[in-house]
């Protein structure tokens, strides 16, 4: 981070930034770009997860948003009219989160000793699984309604406040999106809370060794498998925890939301932002989800202004221009729009030294 | 038995198609280290070049089996033209890059071809032309079309092909050599460069046959068809152990024979529990778990991680 958020000024206005955020946009923007925000935080959640499991530990994971469905389907299942149960969030999120775990443990216990790529399809196999798994369990009993997925999920509620009204406070009026803004807005800053200290724990530099060299971790008497576990299992919580609040807000939840798209979308945020670096995560974030929606606005209005009439339809033009995005950003800056420093470290200083060292390794490997 | 045949048959069929589009998987990530995401879509743009051109060949009244050569053909260059692309533009600059950055432009690629193909042939289901009766062949109480039986064979004789051209021909010797080794392989005078262009080109010629294959045997064409294709051809490599050409082969027909008998079975196994639906579950069970008591898959050797 280059800027100092030690400094109070630029704290405080960061902070209040931060706050006036939502009213800001409803006044500029619109309702909807304060929704599309709600969703970029649920996103920054979810890069942030991963980050610990692509960016810290150096384990790709094309499954991940697996877990989120694990989560958003405990949220469905247990506060919805589809088993009649409605249980206080108290509960729900946090078994969501615990079951998300515990499949994160399931998943990685058989399969971490699997190396790099190995792993990537693996875990891909695995989130394709539980995809399949919640669009066909509607039969011979019906738990996940399959494909047309459970709807009328309650809303976010904490005692009798709940997050679907409009509240009104200081004579402003909270509608839904606000408040939920608020929400995932405490939730994000938690998830980075715990992303930066567990970055300067001792875990967390245990799986920045293992990222580097695993055999020299393992010989500085890193548990590897352990470490390597608590990785996928940290990963995994909050991609469950950002699962259930995804699906109170939402309403409504069906295996579409969970392809490997999903997954793929979300390991861009990372490494398009910058792996490793909790800013760079949530910069990557907030990008992905903003430009296509800028684009599905825009595009349309755009053209007719440039070129008098609709010439590409905006949905086309906007993954069009979404893929070009990808290639051209990781040509211009391969390590990620903010790269960690200790990635910077390591890529810029005296190529030749850092070349001819990996050589070594390589040879002595092989 | 004779389910259990057509299983068998059809799992061949598919198979031979995962296979060769499993080689293109797998000579790429053998050379670079990298899993060559676009290739699926490479499968499905050469699909519907191979349609268009099948389109018009029939349309201007050419002979039905002058079609499908010329229209094979336009595919295998179309593809090769694009295989070259792609490496040149999204791989090259990034040889040097962290592992993960190709991988990010590769996804950028699929992205950019798919919805390119979704503009140019639109977003419905095409029927591709079948300009001959598709007679069936009974073989023991099953049946197998002429389409299946031609999908084997020339699958074959291209997996023979390529072999003869790896281990037998100078450029393979080349291409072997910078798998091996790429500073050694350039200090022998190998062109690396070349080498790694003409490997993406023979990748998606193989694509592009594999391509026509698929379209023939389900009829029907469509822009999301790379993505499905590509995933199970990846995962056949991965099964057989990446990087290994043998292995591909290997691990392309034994998913699609899993795939089939799993469909076929795994109703009568779970006691009507599972249906065919199941049948994608049932594949990347057998991969997790080959994995986890082959780490390397079935014919892979150890090799050092690489950074």
């Amino acid at each position: 981070m280059k800027f100092n958020l030690k400094s109070k000024p630029l704290f405080a206005a960061l902070v209040i930034a931060l706050l006036v955020f939502p009213f800001v946009t409803d006044a500029l923007l619109g309702h909807g770009w304060v929704r599309i925000a709600d969703f970029a935080l649920l996103y920054i959640m979810l890069a942030l997860g991963l980050n610990i499991v692509v960016g810290y530990a150096g384990l790709l994971d094309l499954g991940y948003i697996a877990f989120f469905a694990v989560g958003a389907y405990t949220y469905a299942l247990f506060c919805s009219p589809q088993f009649g149960l409605h249980w206080p969030i108290w509960i729900v999120l946090p078994l969501g989160a615990l079951l998300a775990c515990f499949f994160g443990v399931l998943l990685g216990a058989p399969t971490l000793r699997l190396r790099g790529d190995y792993l990537a399809i693996v875990t891909l196999g695995f989130g394709e699984i539980v995809r399949i798994f919640m669009n066909n369990l509607n039969a011979p009993v019906n738990i996940t309604n399959g494909p047309q997925g459970i709807s009328m999920i309650d809303p976010l509620r904490i005692g009798d406040f709940s997050f679907a009204k409009t509240h009104e406070f200081l004579g402003m009026d909270f509608t839904t999106v606000h408040l939920h803004y608020y929400l995932f807005l405490g939730f994000t800053l938690l998830v980075i809370f715990v992303s930066l200290r567990l970055q300067n724990s001792r875990i967390g530099r245990a799986w920045m060794a293992i990222r580097e060299d695993e055999i020299a971790a393992s010989a500085m008497g890193i548990n590897t498998r352990n470490i390597k576990l608590l990785a996928f299992a940290m990963g995994a919580t909050f991609g469950g925890l950002s699962g259930g609040l995804f699906a109170g807000f939402q309403g409504f939840v069906s295996p579409e939301s969970f392809s490997l798209m999903e997954s793929v979308m979300i390991l861009c945020m990372v490494v398009l932002g910058g792996m490793g670096n909790i800013t760079g995560v949530v910069l990557g974030g907030v990008l992905l989800v903003i430009l296509p929606e800028a684009f599905r606005h825009g595009a349309g209005p755009l053209q007719e202004a440039i070129l008098g009439k609709i010439l590409i339809d905006p949905e086309s033009l906007r993954m069009l221009m979404f893929g070009l995005a990808l290639i051209l950003v990781m040509l211009w800056r391969p390590a990620g729009l903010w790269p960690s420093s200790q990635h910077r470290r390591e890529l810029a200083p005296d190529e030749a030294t850092v070349h001819q060292e990996q050589e070594t390794v390589y040879d002595a490997s092989r | 038995m004779d389910i259990f045949l057509q299983q068998i048959i059809n799992g061949l069929v598919q198979g031979s198609v995962y296979a060769l589009v499993a080689l293109g998987y797998t000579m790429v990530y053998g050379i670079l280290g990298l899993i060559n995401f676009a290739h699926g879509e490479v499968v499905m743009v050469g699909a519907m070049v191979a349609l268009t051109s099948l389109q018009v060949l029939l349309g201007l009244a050419v002979a039905p089996v002058l079609a499908i050569l010329v229209s094979l053909f336009v595919a295998i260059v179309a593809c090769m033209a694009l295989g070259y692309t792609i490496e040149r533009v999204a791989y090259r600059p990034l040889r040097n890059a962290p592992r993960l950055a190709p991988l990010i432009t590769a996804i950028g690629v699929s992205i950019v071809l798919q919805t390119l193909a979704m503009m140019i042939w639109g977003r419905e289901y095409h029927a591709f032309p079948q300009p001959f009766a598709n007679s069936l062949h009974a073989v023991g109480g099953a049946i197998i079309t002429d389409v299946q039986l031609g999908i084997v064979i020339v699958a074959l004789l291209m997996m023979s092909g390529l072999m003869l051209l790896i281990h037998r021909s100078r450029f393979g010797r080349a291409m072997r050599a910078v798998a091996e080794n790429p500073s050694a392989a350039a200090l022998m005078g190998v062109d690396i460069n070349r080498v790694i262009s003409a490997t993406f080109m023979l990748g998606s010629a193989l694509a592009a046959v594999a391509g026509f294959m698929v379209s023939a045997n389900y009829g029907i064409v469509h822009y999301y068809m790379g993505f499905m294709l590509g995933l199970k051809a990846f995962t056949a490599a991965v099964l057989g152990g990446i990087g290994n050409l043998r292995g591909a082969m290997l691990g392309g027909v034994m998913l699609g024979l899993i795939e089939s008998l799993g469909a076929g079975y795994i109703g009568d196994l779970s006691g009507g529990f599972f249906g065919s639906n199941y049948q994608d579950v049932f594949a990347f069970f057998v991969l997790i778990a080959v994995l986890v008591f082959r780490p390397t898959g079935l014919l892979g050797e150890r090799v050092a991680e690489r950074a």
